[in-house]
């Protein structure tokens, strides 16, 4: 229990402190790097609280993919990054009587709220025993069978958003030379090959 | 404090909204890391998701997590592939910039 404690905090602590760093660190590859940390932590507290198979997906689509892409356009866009810190300061005051207020509402909410003493036995899919069956196979088995409407829409969105993003960063370059595999099949013998008589001795 | 349960979850969920709604009025105007704001936002949200879900035996909870983490994916890709044309056009993305349209 008490490992867990410790555990418990550690995660939280880093986590908090890398979410504070993204957002104040200087450099935006040092942001995306806090920001890889952060998502390492919270799958850690993922795992802490009994989620492995959220906490292994969070590492591979948040680190792998998500992370990665951020990583990718803040080193590809040539940015002057001290331009758009200018004012950085300006927009503190503001941005801290923000935070502080739903800070103090999201405490309030904490403190005064209770769940309603049925709430377990009304689950829309019950947690089977842990000596059952894994998490990973639990949420399977639901997933694929009373979720599978919101599972297959959630493979259109990206879908879609993958075709978005194609569709939005594709542009075709002059002066690129590009295989057209029509043109290729569609050579007959006639238009590529001659047959010459070479008199000996005189080349062609 | 030994004991950890639900509440200490939603503290941590708590306090990670709270950078991330901050971060995005700190960072007013570098959309990349307001990006990274909406990010944390939305993974805080998947703390509390997470938490409840286990608190409550209920793995629909779980399920939605995947979906937002699915949708975060998506958004992502997105907003970045935004970024990257309106860089091309523009040749920056100070979000003070982007006012072409008068809104």
């Amino acid at each position: 229990m008490i490992l867990q404690a410790i555990s418990f905090y550690a995660f939280a602590a880093v986590t908090v402190a890398a979410a504070v760093m993204v957002i104040s660190a200087r450099n935006p590859v040092h942001s995306v790097l806090f920001l890889i940390l952060a998502f390492f932590n919270a799958a850690g507290l993922f795992v802490l609280m009994g989620a492995e198979f959220i906490a292994m997906i969070l590492v591979i689509v948040y680190v792998g993919a998500v992370a990665v892409l951020f990583l990718f356009v803040v080193m590809m866009l040539d940015i002057n990054f001290v331009e758009l810190r200018q004012g950085f300061l300006q927009y503190l005051p503001i941005g801290a009587l923000v935070g502080l207020v739903l800070l103090a509402e999201l405490v309030l909410i904490l403190g005064s709220w209770a769940i309603a003493p049925d709430t377990a036995s009304r689950a829309a899919a019950p947690t089977p025993a842990i000596t059952e069956t894994t998490n990973t196979h639990a949420i399977g088995q639901v997933l694929y069978t009373d979720y599978i409407y919101l599972f297959q829409a959630a493979g259109l969105i990206l879908l879609i958003a993958m075709i978005g993003a194609i569709v939005l960063t594709l542009r075709s370059r002059e002066g690129v030379k590009r295989q057209r595999i029509s043109d290729q099949v569609g050579r007959t013998r006639e238009e590529s090959v001659e047959v010459r008589h070479v008199e000996p001795g005189s080349g062609v | 404090m030994i004991e950890i349960g639900l509440s200490h979850y939603l503290t941590v969920a708590a306090i990670l909204f709270t950078l991330g709604v901050f971060g995005i009025f700190l960072n007013r105007k570098n959309v990349i890391i307001i990006l990274m704001s909406v990010e944390l936002i939305l993974l805080a949200v998947n703390i509390n998701l997470v938490a409840f879900s286990i608190h409550l035996n209920d793995l629909a909870g779980q399920v939605f997590a995947l979906l937002i983490l699915a949708i975060a994916a998506a958004e992502a890709a997105i907003g970045l592939a935004v970024i990257v044309v309106y860089f091309r056009n523009r040749g920056s993305i100070a979000v003070e910039d982007i006012n072409l349209m008068k809104g």
